[in-house]
């Protein structure tokens, strides 16, 4: 999703600069507001780790594999501000020193893939655990529908970034069905990792989970003079919760059926679709398979070789993964004592 | 991996591009790539006297051609999609080999890889001639904030440390038969993501620490300054000024 | 040996917000000049001494007094000059791009600048032998280099008291040797956080054991080595085949 220069207008680029300055500006705010004096080690260490774990090979099948964006695990591990600064100082870098995306598109870029994706996740991530009992199988369903949902989010920013800004003129409903279509798919890669690896955190060092610093601090009231355990706090804010959940169900129900909406409509107009989203399929999931002998082999992923993924199929796929999702998340809501919803805990 | 201090870009020499100070080799690049995203697709001429400003650099950077055009094969993904503008934009349409194309598509794909492959070439003609502390000292004086720069410099400064880190735990994982071969295996490869990165968070508490100890308090001192001269501030320019009067003869002709 | 004292611990106990106590009750002194080894089990709370010693960790009872100068809030940036930590990993420890800017941090923070800082620089790297490494960045260098330049990191500060914790973990024998040489040849107190024993007796006349928060032991090294029933009742052990009494330490 690199963006090059001349894909998005000047003018467009320009405000999508001035956006991702802004937000950046915001971040390193919020950032030393968390970590004070922390936050250059620390994000710079989450930097070099975001920037690693790209490089990290899942295999999907039959020689073909995908790896982690990051922006959702990086929100959720580290929160919003931090991830930004993180995310964007990796999106710097790749410009800089791998002419990976170009560099008027770096505000697009930016904006599109630090900005987005993070704060999508972080809130959606937020929003679920308001929602469901506060436990570690929570924050792992929460992690895998933010980071769901985080993937197609940008894919609509970045829909929206070419309707205003493209310099072709492919039709909108094209280019945002091709996008959202193939990003659906893509999502459920980076879900089930993210998922799965802020799991593996929660499990070892909850307290560095900045996402579950709520439930790391209830279980902190243990530890209070004769180790007795501190009676449930939840009996006081109980009515609020209600109402505020309604709020988080709605806005969650009405974003997923948005999303299934899109995606359906996506697969009913294949013409064009099919081939751009081939071509994104290239793209996102199996970058360098064209450079196994190029110097960069080295820096993304290895054995790709994923070009035939059809995008009708990717489409299809990407509402049925949706509908699912979505029943996922409306079966966790309901029964909330004992869900196992997200296929993240399938296997552990 | 290419976090090193001699990045896989970098190609080490002694030009005059080379000693060029980093700051004003990043404004010249990151203007030249402004003008030529501004320049109308229409005046194709100018793309090919870009190439050759380009390649004039190039020239003088002592960085040889099959090198420039090895590195712009990152740009494969987005040719690729150049080629498939002219089926699917809308507008007027003109009948190639049988093949019904789109005008507007035609000249979107032209501007896409025109505009995209100067900026690549651009940027690798950047990261050929500028090691990785001078980026960081550059992007510093050009007032990039300064916390993002640290963040930046620590990033890169532990990329290799942490890549290291992970390649060890590969070979900890297949020295005890395990291969990761599907989705089945991604729990085992997320725990390690996982491990990798409660390393990560460890290591910069520690090296938080260390920095403490040697009297840190959130700002970096300044040890290294990087100036330029006027004149090499006019020379690093010149490429964006001439293509600037490119441009303009490209909106006016 | 003047009398002056670099480093006054007293009374020293700390427990983790978490209400693990480490330290019970930490009392000793080192004059001005000596070598001295702490010697301690695994969890004796050695690294948690350390951090107290340049303020990291603070907020339990005792007082820790660096050169006459109480280690606290008000002191915190001499401190931090004159109270010299080199990490165990010197991956941690050097975290600049440079050998060179990383050697330049410590007294670059305090303010030094232009040619003073240079000849700081320089000085503190020929003192562990690692001046032609100057501009060279710090993971193109051996583990045994790294270590080096952590300690010319710390000595380009001109530390009243060099503490260093395992200064000879993951070291080959010539490496080892070489950075033995090092400290040898410096005019510092050096308090060295250590299992390895046979360092500890080469480089350091005395030795302090920390066991269970509290200073159980406190002596020339030779002999508290040679006490096997002390050894035995603080987990330390001698390497096979070693014999401290047969040893002529130089130290």
């Amino acid at each position: 999703m690199h963006v090059p220069d001349g894909f998005i207008d000047a003018p467009t680029s320009a405000v999508t600069g001035v956006v991702a300055a802004g937000a950046l500006a915001v971040s390193l705010r919020g950032a030393r507001r968390e970590l004070d004096e922390r936050t250059a080690p620390l994000a710079g260490l989450v930097a070099a780790f975001i920037f690693a774990v790209q490089m990290l090979n899942f295999p999907v099948a039959a020689g073909t594999s995908g790896h982690l964006l990051g922006g959702a695990l990086a929100a959720i591990l580290v929160g919003p501000y931090t991830a930004v600064l993180c995310v964007s100082v990796v999106l710097l870098m790749q410009g800089v020193l791998f002419a990976d995306g170009g560099l008027t598109a770096l505000g697009v870029n930016i904006t599109d893939m630090a900005i987005v994706t993070t704060v999508v996740a972080y809130a959606v991530f937020k929003a679920l655990l308001a929602v469901l009992p506060r436990s570690r199988r929570s924050i792992t369903a929460a992690s895998f529908v933010a980071a769901l949902l985080s993937v197609p989010a940008a894919a609509v920013v970045f829909t929206l970034i070419y309707a205003i800004g493209g310099t072709t003129d492919v039709s909108i409903v094209k280019v945002a069905t091709a996008m959202i279509g193939v990003h659906v798919l893509i999502g459920i890669g980076e879900a089930v990792i993210t998922a799965l690896t802020v799991a593996a955190v929660v499990a070892v060092r909850p307290d560095l989970v900045y996402g579950a610093r709520g439930l790391r601090q209830k279980l902190r009231l243990r530890v209070n003079g004769e180790l007795v355990d501190a009676p449930d706090a939840a009996p006081v804010p109980a009515a609020a919760r209600t109402s505020r959940r309604t709020v988080w169900i709605t806005g969650l129900v009405t974003s997923l059926v948005l999303a299934g909406f899109v995606s359906f409509y996506a697969s009913a107009d294949p013409d064009g679709l099919e081939k751009v989203a081939h071509d994104k399929g290239i793209d996102k999931k199996t970058e360098p398979h064209h450079s196994s002998d190029s110097p960069l082999a080295d820096y993304g992923v290895k054995d790709v070789a994923n070009a035939r993924l059809s995008g009708g199929l990717a489409g299809v796929i990407g509402v049925g993964v949706t509908v699912v999702a979505g029943s996922a998340v409306f079966w966790a809501v309901r029964r909330r004592r004992d869900h196992d919803a997200s296929p993240a805990n399938t296997s552990f | 991996m290419g976090a090193g201090h001699a990045h896989k870009l970098y190609r080490h020499g002694h030009s005059a591009v080379h000693r060029l100070p980093p700051h004003t080799k990043l404004a010249a690049v990151f203007a030249f790539v402004v003008v030529v995203v501004s320049t109308p697709r229409e005046a194709m001429w100018a793309f090919g006297v870009y190439a050759v400003l380009l390649a004039c650099v190039a020239h003088r950077a002592r960085v040889p051609a099959g090198f420039l055009l090895k590195r712009l094969l990152i740009e494969v993904p987005f040719v690729a999609f150049a080629v498939l503008m002219p089926f699917v934009a809308e507008g007027e349409r003109v009948h190639v080999l049988g093949l019904s194309l789109s005008v507007n598509g035609l000249w979107g794909a032209w501007n896409v890889l025109a505009k995209g492959t100067l900026g690549v070439a651009a940027s690798v003609l950047l990261a050929a001639t500028t090691d990785l502390r001078e980026l960081l000292l550059g992007l510093q004086r050009l007032k990039l904030p300064p916390l993002l720069v640290q963040i930046a410099s620590f990033m890169i400064r532990y990329g290799d440390v942490i890549t290291d880190e992970m390649r060890r735990m590969r070979i900890a994982r297949e020295s005890r038969g395990f291969e990761a071969r599907g989705v089945r295996h991604w729990g085992v490869l997320a725990k390690s993501a996982g491990a990798l990165f409660i390393r990560s968070y460890e290591r910069g508490e520690r090296v938080h620490l260390a920095m403490v100890s040697r009297g840190y308090a959130g700002s970096m001192p300044v040890i290294d300054e990087v100036t330029a001269t006027r004149d090499q501030w006019l020379r690093a320019l010149a490429l964006p000024c001439s293509a600037l009067v490119v441009c303009l003869l490209g909106w006016f002709l | 040996m003047s009398t002056a004292l670099s480093l006054e611990v007293s009374g020293l106990a700390f427990a983790y917000p978490d209400g693990h106590q480490a330290l019970f009750g930490v009392d000793f002194t080192v004059p001005r000049g000596e070598r001295v080894a702490l010697l301690g089990p695994n969890g004796a709370g050695k690294t948690t001494l350390v951090l107290h010693l340049n303020g990291i960790l603070s907020g339990g009872t005792g007082t820790v007094t660096v050169a006459g100068l109480p280690v606290g809030k008000r002191h915190m940036a001499e401190i931090r000059q004159k109270v010299g930590i080199v990490f165990q990993d010197p991956d941690d420890q050097l975290f600049m791009p440079t050998v060179r800017e990383d050697v330049a941090f410590g007294p670059a923070a305090a303010g030094l600048k232009g040619a003073a800082l240079e000849e700081r620089v320089r000085t503190a790297l020929e003192q562990v032998g690692m001046a032609e490494f100057a501009d060279r960045p710090p993971h193109h260098l051996s583990f045994g280099q790294r270590r080096r330049v952590a300690v010319a990191t710390v000595l380009a500060m001109r530390p009243e008291i060099l503490v260093l914790d395992e200064p000879s973990s993951n070291l080959d024998p010539a490496s080892r040797r070489e950075l033995a040489d090092i400290l040898r040849a410096l005019d510092v107190t050096v308090l060295m956080v250590t299992h390895d024993l046979p360092y500890a007796l080469e480089l350091c006349p005395r030795a302090l054991i920390l066991s269970d928060g509290v200073i159980a032991a406190d002596g020339p090294t030779g002999k508290l080595l040679s006490d096997d029933a002390l050894m035995r009742a603080h987990r330390l052990e001698l390497p096979f085949g070693f014999d401290p009494r047969t040893v002529t330490s130089d130290a």
